[in-house]
């Protein structure tokens, strides 16, 4: 009598504990924890992007370019062209002769990191195959991930999205998961800009219609302003002879906000920290009269031209802009710029709306569902029929206050496996009812036929479940978001369904026979 | 009640021919089907594209919605009813997945509406590019292929003990397939070849009762594939889901038949009753069979017509594989035991 106690308290703790887990869903009532709804019930946007981090290998390769030529310069040493290679490696020119010295001894002083391999020599001409070790390639490809995360959960923080899930997915991948986003397209957008904000000289010198016809000339590089006209949504694009160098560029960035001019257009003020102040103050002082490009990923946003040296560090950012658009870019500069440019392989974007929708049509056939087995468990077994619908309500219980418990993700499919688990769960209280009604029917009492259908079946119950659960258990690992909240539903529906009908229902079984030990079984 | 009496005595190994007939019949369709269609008919989860599904406010003449997505260069797009008629919800597909970049579904809302006159509400936008398709086909493969070797490690060893022989079996094909894996030969190949692999070694190391399970697995998922083939469903990633259930509680009726044949044949000793006792405990099992397959079948109609429509095909899937299921546990995977036995 005693361990039966034990039992039933026990029995009765654990679902009480399942009820409070429960209750915040419904209620606002401590722990405050609700179950949490997936993006596909809750609407949402789920996004994977790939960094094209081989960009920023790309872009440190012509740093390093930068630097040799400036060393190079330094100390008085020819060459022949530095050029990047396709496979990012770097190749150096030099004339027969001192140069080849000087420049292993540049190379040593200041460029130690790099692999040199052994030059050759043809047509009095010396090349250098310079390369990057492996390793920093990939420790390269691997900071341009991180930062690139970083920088998007910037924005997102910026954009008002809350609880956001942003996270590195394998090497190169992003994942994110914004509940609730009212604007997919925007959040989209402003996700993917590379915010690369450059200063860069006009070239105009050259001639820019004929360097559209060939090529431009050597340092110089096409990049083109688009423009609307009030009311028309064609563009017009203006192509730009512009200087490749960089003078400056966002990294140096301290604010960017959104400011109107006088006619109410948007624009956006920037302002520089004090060394990019002091950059900005020497390039406008050494060009005057010359047209400073101001370059947002490859596009011309203006080119004035440079009246007088600008001290300060405050510059602006014009276009024809809607105010959404300056307040997005705003929010990109101030966040700061991509490492590398990033693509969206994977969207799932749910409104709002149809989460809801799938809410309402799943609880219905949830309900309906259940109603119908539980009425058909007690046509089929009368009062032991009972217990088995017992069994089951506490069992959705237990599922629910899981999912609260251990703050798992309730998606669609989630929904899918509760309802599954109903129809499954009773299985347990069939093999088992089953199996006393062959025992009641070789002539047993209650009770000893009772014992003897729990006995025989418990072992046969829990085979033909850790089957499943082994099927859900690959299923979690293998699982996308929404396939992984059908497999925890399918887990703690499983292990539910176990405690209920090897515990419970063997509990009210024994109650009901200890208390009114009737010679006859319903079942 | 009673639905099936407890003396019940059908003669089911007497009537495995008839089985085995209708179970390559139903294979041989479902083979066929894969073949003229050339594989399942994957959606955009394992092949890659975009779908977009809009909810108009009245009804609307699907003719109207293609000449607005014809205006802006979609032309291969395809506009499907999803859902009752009176709905007014439509499903556009399209293999273009440059385009989500720069606000597909807002060009397409805007074409919509100029074609139309009416705006629709955009509910979901799924587009999945192609290199992760790709991504989800392989490791779909790869669930399917492990969920089955993991439940023949288990029954090899809770049926006949042979935990160590069936784990070291099991580890080294798994070994096996993850090396060849890294070598980018072709997953499907590589599964195909593990498979008949696994079922080569279980029939001569003698596993009679994984040897049966698995079979009768295979048989249960490769219908389930192929009447979706046949009905040219699409097979998205709830539809593993839905497999992978299948696969666990398929085995789930067939572990509750050898659970009682095995403990019946700790009683004889006789070769020659062996037809007589996998029979009887077939039929001792057949109404807890009957009735699990029924409470479940409830809830999968229940899922099925109140569902809603993207989970639709899921419980379609589910239903087929639960009946498939319930079959093959009788005609298909207690005969091979039988046979294996015999041997």
């Amino acid at each position: 009598m005693k361990s039966f106690t034990f039992k039933s308290v026990s029995i009765i703790g654990v679902i009480l504990a399942a009820i409070v887990f429960l209750l915040p869903t419904f209620l606002n009532t401590w722990p405050h924890k609700k179950i949490n709804l997936g993006l596909d019930l809750q609407g949402g946007m789920h996004l994977v992007l790939e960094v094209q981090n081989i960009k920023a290998v790309e872009v440190e390769m012509e740093r390093t370019i930068q630097e040799i030529k400036k060393q190079l310069r330094k100390d008085g040493v020819k060459h022949l062209g530095i050029s990047r290679l396709n496979d990012n490696s770097i190749l150096a020119k030099f004339p027969v002769g001192d140069n080849k010295s000087a420049f292993e001894t540049v190379l040593s002083k200041n460029f130690e990191n790099l692999i040199i391999q052994k030059p050759h020599t043809d047509n009095n001409i010396v090349s250098f195959k310079l390369a990057l070790p492996e390793k920093e390639i990939e420790n390269l490809k691997k900071m341009a991930t991180e930062q690139a995360l970083e920088t998007i959960r910037n924005r997102i923080d910026e954009f008002g999205v809350s609880e956001p899930d942003i996270r590195i997915q394998g090497k190169n991948r992003i994942l994110l998961q914004l509940p609730g986003i009212k604007d997919p397209d925007r959040a989209k957008d402003l996700i993917g800009k590379t915010a690369q904000l450059t200063f860069q000289i006009v070239d105009d010198e050259a001639d820019v219609g004929s360097a559209l016809n060939g090529t431009p000339p050597v340092g110089d590089e096409i990049l083109y302003q688009t423009k609307y006209e009030a009311g028309s949504s064609v563009p017009i694009k203006t192509p730009f002879l512009i200087k490749k160098r960089v003078l400056l560029d966002g990294s140096l960035l301290t604010d960017a906000r959104v400011e109107f001019d006088q006619f109410q257009q948007p624009q956006i003020g920037i302002e520089f920290s004090r060394k990019g102040a002091r950059i900005f103050d020497r390039i406008t002082g050494e060009n005057i009269n010359k047209r400073l490009a101001i370059v947002l990923d490859k596009t011309v946003y203006s080119a004035p031209v440079i009246q007088d040296r600008i001290a300060g560090g405050k510059a602006r950012i014009t276009g024809s802009f809607t105010l959404d658009d300056a307040k997005d870019l705003a929010i990109a500069l101030r966040a700061g710029s991509l490492p590398a440019p990033v693509k969206i392989i994977e969207e799932r974007t749910v409104g709002p709306t149809l989460g809801a929708d799938s809410i309402r049509t799943g609880l219905i056939s949830m309900m309906v569902g259940g109603f119908l087995v539980i009425l058909f468990m007690v046509i089929y077994y009368k009062n032991a029929g009972l217990i088995a619908d017992l069994a089951l309500l506490i069992n959705i219980i237990l599922i629910g206050g899981g999912l609260a418990a251990f703050q798992a993700t309730l998606t669609l499919p989630g929904i899918a496996g509760i309802i599954l688990t109903i129809g499954m769960a009773v299985d347990a209280n069939v093999i088992i009812f089953e199996r006393i009604r062959e025992e009641v029917k070789s002539g047993k009492t209650a009770l000893a036929s009772v014992h003897a259908g729990f006995d025989r079946a418990s072992l046969t119950i829990l085979d033909a479940n850790v089957t499943t659960l082994i099927a859900a258990l690959v299923l979690y690992q293998f699982g996308t978001s929404s396939i992984k909240g059908f497999a925890v539903t399918l887990c703690l529906g499983i292990i539910a369904s176990l405690f209920t009908a090897l515990v419970v229902s063997k509990g009210v079984f024994n109650f009901v026979l200890k208390n009114k030990p009737s010679k006859k079984l319903s079942i | 009640m009673q639905l099936i009496k407890s003396d019940i005595n059908i003669d089911f190994i007497g009537k495995q021919k008839i089985g085995f007939i209708i179970s390559i019949l139903l294979i041989l369709l479902s083979l066929g089907s894969l073949i003229v269609h050339k594989g399942p008919n994957y959606g955009i989860d394992f092949v890659g594209g975009t779908i977009i599904q809009i909810k108009f406010t009245e009804s609307v003449p699907v003719g109207k919605i293609r000449t607005g997505l014809s205006s802006i260069g979609l032309n291969d797009a395809s506009v499907q009813n999803f859902g009752q008629d009176q709905d007014n919800e439509f499903l556009i597909r399209t293999s273009n997945q440059k385009m989500t970049d720069k606000g597909l579904s807002l060009s397409i809302k805007d074409a919509v509406m100029a074609s139309t006159g009416i705006a629709p509400e955009i509910r979901r936008v799924e587009m999945v590019g192609p290199q992760v398709g790709k991504d989800l086909r392989e490791k779909a493969l790869l669930a399917i292929f492990y969920s089955l070797l993991f439940i023949t490690i288990y029954i090899s060893g809770r049926f006949e003990l042979k935990w160590i022989l069936s784990g070291v079996t099991a580890g080294s094909l798994m070994t096996a397939v993850y090396f060849l894996s890294v070598f980018n030969v072709s997953m499907v190949v590589l599964i195909t070849a593990a498979l008949i692999v696994t079922l080569v070694l279980f029939w001569t190391l003698r596993l009679k009762y994984a040897i049966g399970a698995i079979i009768a697995l295979l048989h249960d998922v490769l219908i389930t594939v192929g009447i979706f083939s046949l009905l040219n469903l699409d097979f998205s990633l709830p539809i593993i889901a839905a497999l992978l259930t299948i696969i666990g509680y398929s085995l789930n009726d067939t572990i509750i038949v050898f659970d009682r044949i095995r403990e019946n044949l700790k009683g004889s000793n006789k070769t020659d009753s062996l037809p007589l006792l996998f029979n009887k405990s077939i039929n001792r099992t057949l109404s807890r069979t009957i009735l699990t397959s029924v409470t479940t079948l409830i809830v999968l109609f229940a899922l099925y017509f109140l569902g809603g429509e993207i989970i639709h095909n899921f419980a379609f899937a589910m239903i087929v594989g639960v009946i498939i299921g319930t079959y093959s546990s009788i005609f298909v995977a207690s005969p091979i035991v039988l046979f294996a036995h015999k041997r």
